[in-house]
């Protein structure tokens, strides 16, 4: 069960002067189960691959396959095929258009022509997943809600959905860091308790190293880097720094205090795991 | 899917019409217009479209652009050329049970279908070689004499700087809700007209609601940055008249000129 990606290039507004190449010869695999962080800087191609991985965008060249269905064709399977890959676009509050939370978080199961009993139960679901209380907000305009709650109300639209593969785009631009947390730590539990793969796109080495276990770092339409999340800090610092990104904060710091002579241990991934490897340096745990 | 609208889309360039002073070109589009109108023979037709065709060569655009263009109306030139051959009256050439096509309808069809081309043509060609702010400083510049009769004309031209730089940032807001719904399955081919008319609401909407939230947004920069209307504000790029201007100017003239006299040619040299 996986999403693959093979050769795959594309090119927007081919034959005008505003051609440009986003994506350049990409192969991938993400499997069931995998955390994988898509980074890189704008224009890097990270949300045109995003794209391609449910068929919104057909590849120039090579083939995209969700479960070994190829994309490309337009068969009933195919239709399916897509509905397993679930996109949660940058600001996707956005989209929201229905009167009520409950109308809009159910747009998507109806559409995979879901029974109104199960889409009840799916919204439901959904909703407890972002933390919205279903009684509270189930009848409310969206249009009332704060930024945040917005978001959230629009990510259980695609959450409702039971996608297999859950790819978010940015899920933390513009929100406060407690609507942050809130999310990414709803979108833990969605991770684990499902068994899904959850593709993350964002610009923070910090989010990617706090949450994924594999990384893919685009640069100019193309896979930089490929791999474990620890490996890639480890080993791969120079590539990072070459497409003009670094290691997280938490590592730098790690390595500026074993510059003035702490023996550090391990990799810190984040802030919580350093302050626990400075507590461990210094004897105090 | 929808990058396929160029209607009113610059085609960056640097041939002689993209250099043009825009007042020029509207000007020229213009009297264009009046020329199409005034055109009834077919060898003012063949003089125009030639026009026509010599003006894309110039401006170096690629034909399948042009071609493009005439995409949005093509229903609506089609059923003029219909009407037009169904309902001429005169010299029947061709007839099927109660359906006949006479002569006259049918140049008259070919005549108001070949206007509408190249109105629309034309009216594409200024728009692709002529970006939109440049364009804009071009109307507020020729609507600046009739100001004292009230026509507010930087207001005007404001408004359409705003209107036409929003095109292209709607079309996206629009393709990015498209995908969106899609990547929650919404379809929107198939069904009968209400069935589409319903399936648009989810675009429809958050377009609406971004569209207005966009305006106030765009109030308020222009506020904070003291934007008080067009009261003593000068320009950044004066336009300045050069000599390609008198040379395409000339060329217009001449064209409308020859135009009347294929018209009124006739009844002239009667009198």
């Amino acid at each position: 069960m996986s999403i693959e990606v093979k050769n795959i290039s594309y090119t927007y507004m081919a034959k005008t002067p505003f051609e440009r190449k986003a994506l350049e010869n990409v192969t991938l695999t993400i499997e069931k189960g995998e955390f994988v962080a898509i980074i890189g800087h704008t224009g890097s191609g990270k949300s045109t691959l995003a794209e391609h991985l449910n068929g919104l965008l057909v590849p120039s060249t090579g083939e995209v396959c969700v479960d070994g269905v190829n994309l490309k064709g337009k068969g009933n399977d195919v239709r399916l095929a897509k509905h397993k890959v679930g996109i949660v676009f940058q600001y996707p509050e956005h989209q929201i258009f229905a009167e009520t939370i409950y109308e809009d978080i159910a747009f998507g199961p109806r559409n995979s022509g879901k029974a109104e009993k199960e889409v009840e139960i799916q919204v439901r679901n959904a909703m407890q997943f972002v933390g919205l209380d279903y009684d509270l907000f189930a009848q409310r305009s969206p249009f009332q809600l704060s930024g945040g709650q917005m978001r959230r109300v629009a990510i259980a639209g695609v959450i409702a959905m039971e996608p297999d593969y859950l790819i978010m785009d940015e899920p933390s631009a513009g929100l406060d860091p407690v609507s942050r947390d809130a999310i990414f730590t709803q979108l833990m539990a969605v991770f684990k308790k499902r068994d899904i793969a959850v593709i993350l796109i964002t610009h923070s080495m910090e989010e990617a190293a706090q949450y994924a276990d594999r990384l893919l770092v685009m640069s100019k339409g193309q896979i930089a880097i490929d791999g474990k999340t620890s490996e890639v800090f480890k080993e791969q610092r120079g590539t990072l720094q070459e497409v003009g990104l670094d290691v997280p904060e938490s590592i730098k710091l790690t390595d500026l205090l074993c510059a003035k002579g702490l023996k550090i241990e391990g990799q810190a991934l984040t802030k919580e795991q350093l302050v626990e490897y400075i507590k461990k340096a210094k004897g105090w745990s | 899917m929808l990058a396929d609208i160029t209607l009113g889309q610059y085609y960056p360039g640097t041939s002689f019409v993209h250099k043009l002073d825009p007042r020029t070109k509207i000007l020229a589009t213009m009297s264009f217009i009046v020329a199409v109108f005034l055109a009834v023979s077919a060898t003012s037709y063949v003089i125009l479209v030639s026009f026509v065709l010599g003006v894309i060569f110039l401006a170096k655009l690629p034909v399948i652009l042009v071609v493009k263009s005439i995409k949005p109306l093509w229903i609506i030139i089609l059923l003029t050329m219909c009407i037009h051959l169904l309902t001429g009256q005169g010299e029947v050439i061709w007839s099927w049970k109660f359906i006949s096509v006479t002569k006259e309808g049918l140049s008259m069809g070919v005549m108001m279908s070949l206007r509408l081309v190249l109105l629309l043509i034309i009216s594409s060609i200024l728009t692709f070689t002529t970006s939109p702010i440049v364009l804009t400083d071009g109307i507020e510049s020729l609507l600046k004499p009739f100001k004292r009769v009230g026509v507010p004309a930087h207001e005007l031209a404001m408004m359409m700087t705003i209107a036409l730089r929003f095109i292209p940032t709607l079309l996206e807001e629009t393709d990015r809700i498209m995908k969106a719904q899609m990547a929650r399955g919404a379809e929107f081919t198939g069904g009968n007209i209400i069935a589409r008319a319903k399936n648009m609401l989810p675009i429809l909407i958050p377009l609406f609601i971004s569209a207005f939230r966009r305006a106030d947004e765009l109030a308020i920069a222009m506020e904070s940055r003291c934007y008080r209307g067009g009261e003593g504000r000068t320009c950044m790029h004066e336009l300045v008249y050069a000599n390609r201007d008198i040379l395409a100017a000339t060329g217009i003239i001449v064209l409308i000129l020859f135009i009347a006299f294929l018209k009124w040619g006739g009844e002239l040299c009667a009198i």
